[in-house]
């Protein structure tokens, strides 16, 4: 069986997984269940500055929207930080934390963007014995609108200033979580690292309206006829999310600066892509919502049963794995040539990839009278259309040519070498280089 | 050429072997990949899921499908057969209908319940393919365990004694191990030997010796078992067949339906098996439809089941009912047989018809004659054999807690013990917890 310890900024935990800061684990109650589930980590709930706690609405908090089968793809929500007592909270870390060494207690923290407002709480979170701390820089909602989450994290100086403020009053692990509502993302990233940060951890929750209702005309969720917009979470993030890292990972200024995932991850097929793309550790949050803790079984054997196949002993091994192959559209090979492929036997005669290829693309797949479906390869350019809407996986594939073979579409042979956009002959910078 | 359906008395050779071939392949095909992960997609991975407070062995259900929707069937087949070695064949025999998909959300919401079963055949169909053995033996104990009998419960127990470090040897009164599995499941339900296969395959753990024809009370008694093992486990089954009251039962033509069921599973060629014409077999549980189904299956013109109280009050489930009236067995509910008439064989049955009241059953008096050459007995199986001394409740072995028997260090599951359904999935948890226990004992 493959070591699914986790080691994230000398924090370990039994596995990768945490739970990210959100309602799952607002209080003691919910975080004691998830540790006895057999989760990794919590990131607890995001704290506030002592004083009166919050308040949230006292109707609809999420919103959803479904795949066949009422299957949840993408969550959003408009709940605040705690709406609980700061000194509750702190007490409630602690006892927790004392009771579960083993595993991994951030503190999430949101305070006003002043210094004093951080030096104040640090002291109070470190006394917890809590593992870290992680900067709420990303909540989009509500509090964005008094000057904190995604207020700050929209502009990198701030993210810097209090970054540093962090690392001064505090020793240990600093997390600056980082919102997705931005245009560049390596900038906030860049900026945390500037100021001292341990790590950053992302996505945090992408602005979104799920609904309107057509009879009142209010955005969902609805309160009182009103609606705002929430943050979007859930498997419909993932690519974003996944993107986004990718960029940290392999830009010059944040290279090497570990990254705690954030973004859909439901199976250990997800955490295994966010760890290869340069993740140390993931966080989960929409999939406990919908469907429990008790997933974290699934997320630990599927992720030690892949590194057994492939024989990787430790999550060490992975982290990082795909980043080399993350590269700009311009260093695509333009030799590569494929073919889409129909598995007869497979198909069902559905013409989805028919009406695809035909309405939209490329005039490349031929239907017969008795609804055969085959690929026109002079026609195809192997835009993977058809496979992506056909509803049968593995029905149709991508096929690459041979070197020396003729591609029936451009008469030429296929040129077994590399050659990108940067050479071709009809980029007029390439020509101006010459 | 085939006999056809019309030819009279009890032949073989009723179909051609193409028929037969058709007529017995699997009841419920595997899955491929596509059709499981359809399958797979339906379930909700629902909280304290109803589907495994309804599966005798507990399996981890909602888990296992969740990692089949993964991509990983292999760990999908380990979550199952951590809890029951013989999920493979429970998988196919077990009546899903009256457990785990009728409990399932999806029953209540759509009357179309996750197909658990199929997809439990799927992953633990996957393990077995691999050819890999996804469990270890424990480091020897250096203690050694009996085990009486190769059914179901003998091999769960064996199975989990042998991963705990134990030395087990499995004594099997018949030529073949696997009890039931091998000589009493409907042939349409296992196919392609699988009993045997997932036999080899389960003692691939390792710690296992099956000694065939040893027979409990001829060659080997359960005294003898005391003195050179340090625990015996008694899975010996029901042996004995009730004995059915009616003028006529000595005819030719009379016989035990789990002998039939038996003959057609051992059959090395179908067309080689007799079947009759009008063939009626007395009972109301899966034994009585097993048998109808085949008969039908092997080219009986006329099959008939003839039980005694109404439809509801069954032993086969509603599914096992329309599965023999798909097939053309007629179900005659509320009637008794009171005699077999034929001059030296059986040619007709006469049948009383009955009537409750309070819950008894009595006699109307009005008969009616149905045409039998062949009349099969599935009215339920005895305990037979049991060794002296061991005490009994009811008609079976009494036990307490995890199959302790009245005898110190004498444990008994399955069939042969009280408490718990007569079926595969219960004799396995039996098996299972049993050996616990017995690990448990011999650890103190």
């Amino acid at each position: 069986m493959a070591d699914l310890k986790s080691n994230f900024l000398g924090i370990s935990s039994p596995n990768p997984y945490w739970l990210a800061s959100a309602p799952p684990t607002d209080k003691e109650y919910n975080v004691r269940r998830a540790f006895e589930a057999g989760w990794g980590g919590v990131v607890w709930k995001t704290l506030g500055s002592e004083g009166p706690p919050v308040v949230n609405v006292n109707g609809p908090r999420y919103g959803a929207i479904y795949g066949a089968d009422r299957r949840l793809l993408g969550l959003n929500n408009i709940e605040l930080i705690t709406d609980r007592p700061l000194e509750v909270n702190l007490e409630e870390m602690a006892r927790v934390k004392a009771d579960y060494p083993d595993r991994a207690l951030i503190a999430s923290i949101m305070v006003p963007c002043e210094e004093a407002a951080w030096k104040a709480i640090l002291p109070r979170v470190a006394e917890t014995g809590a593992d870290g701390i992680e900067l709420n820089f990303g909540c989009p909602h509500g509090m964005s609108e008094r000057g904190m989450g995604s207020a700050v994290g929209q502009v990198p100086e701030y993210i810097e200033m209090v970054t540093r403020w962090c690392k001064q009053y505090y020793d240990r692990p600093v997390i600056v979580k980082l919102t997705p509502n931005i245009t560049d993302i390596r900038k906030p990233a860049a900026a945390a690292k500037n100021g001292g940060a341990d790590a950053v951890s992302l996505i945090n929750t992408i602005n979104s309206i799920t609904s309107v209702n057509l009879d009142t005309f209010s955005p969902e969720p609805s309160i009182d006829g009103k609606g705002s917009h929430g943050g979007y979470c859930g498997p419909a993030v993932k690519p974003i999310a996944l993107s986004m890292v990718s960029e940290i990972a392999r830009a010059e200024a944040t290279r090497g600066l570990p990254i705690s995932g954030i973004g859909g991850v439901t199976t250990w097929r997800d955490a295994a892509e966010f760890i290869s793309l340069g993740c140390g550790n993931v966080q989960v949050c929409t999939a406990a919502m919908t469907y429990g803790f008790k997933i974290i079984d699934e997320l630990t054997a599927g992720l030690s049963e892949w590194m057994d196949e492939k024989g990787y002993t430790s999550i060490d091994q992975v982290i990082g794995r795909a980043v080399p192959n993350v590269t700009d559209w311009q260093y695509l090979n333009l030799n590569y040539i494929a073919k889409a492929k129909i598995d007869q036997d497979q198909c069902i005669k559905c013409g989805r990839c028919y009406a695809a290829c035909e309405d939209t693309s490329h005039q490349a797949i031929s239907m017969s009278a008795d609804r055969v479906f085959e690929v026109i390869d002079e026609e195809c350019v192997a835009c993977n259309l058809c496979v992506d809407v056909c509803p049968v996986e593995g029905c149709i594939s991508m096929e690459p040519m041979a070197a020396g073979e003729v591609d029936p579409r451009t008469g030429k042979v296929v040129n077994p070498e590399y050659a990108n956009w940067t050479t071709h002959p009809n980029n007029p910078m390439a020509k101006a280089a010459e | 050429m085939a006999q056809g359906q019309m030819a009279p008395g009890i032949v073989s050779g009723r179909l051609s072997s193409d028929e037969l071939t058709s007529n017995f392949t699997d009841l419920h095909p595997p899955l491929a990949p596509h059709e499981a992960a359809v399958a797979a997609d339906r379930c909700y991975f629902c909280y304290d899921a109803p589907c495994v407070t309804a599966c005798p062995t507990d399996i981890d259900i909602p888990l296992f499908i969740r990692q089949i929707q993964a991509g990983q069937p292999q760990a999908a087949g380990q979550t199952i057969l951590e809890q029951n070695i013989l999920g493979g064949m429970c998988a196919r025999v077990c009546p899903t209908e009256t457990l785990c998909e009728e409990a399932c959300v999806r029953e209540t919401a759509e009357g179309k319940p996750v197909e658990i079963g199929r997809l439990q055949r799927y992953a633990t169909d996957d393990v077995m393919a691999s050819g890999a053995h996804p469990f270890e033996r424990a480091t020897s104990t250096g203690k050694t365990v009996a085990v009486v009998g190769a059914g179901p419960a003998g091999l769960a127990c064996a199975h989990r004694l042998a991963m705990l470090g134990h030395d087990v040897v499995i004594h099997e009164g018949k030529p073949k191990p696997g009890g039931l599995n091998e000589y009493g499941i409907a042939a349409y339900k296992s196919t392609n030997d699988f009993a045997q296969a997932e036999v080899d395959w389960l003692l691939k753990i390792g710690g296992i010796a099956i000694e065939t024809d040893s027979v409990l009370g001829e060659t080997i008694s359960l005294e003898g078992l005391q003195q050179n093992y340090d625990a015996v486990f008694l899975s010996i089954g029901l042996a004995g067949v009730n004995a059915l009251r009616a003028d006529g039962v000595d005819k030719d033509g009379v016989r035990p339906a789990v002998d039939f069921i038996s003959d057609v599973r051992q059959a090395s060629d179908l067309a080689d098996l007799p079947v009759g014409r009008n063939v009626v077999v007395i009972g109301g549980g899966m034994t009585a439809v097993d048998a109808a189904v085949k008969s039908k299956l092997l080219g009986a013109e006329h099959v008939t089941i003839a039980y005694r109280r109404g439809r509801d009050a069954m032993g086969a489930s509603r599914y096992e009912q329309d599965l023999a009236a798909s097939h053309g067995v007629r179900i005659l509910c509320n009637v008794q047989p009171v005699a077999i008439h034929g001059n030296g064989a059986a040619a007709e049955i006469e049948l009383e018809y009955t009537a409750s009241h309070d819950g008894r059953l009595t006699g109307t008096g009005e008969t009616v004659r149905v045409p039998a050459d062949q009349v099969f007995k599935a009215i339920g199986q005895a305990l037979d054999g049991a060794p002296e001394g061991l005490t009994l409740d009811g008609n079976k072995i009494a036990v307490t807690g995890a199959g302790r028997t009245s005898m110190t260090g004498v444990w008994a599951g399955g069939d042969c013990a009280a408490g718990g359904e007569d079926l595969t999935v219960t004799a396995v948890a039996e098996g299972r917890d049993a050996a616990m226990d017995i690990h448990a004992a011999l650890s103190a």
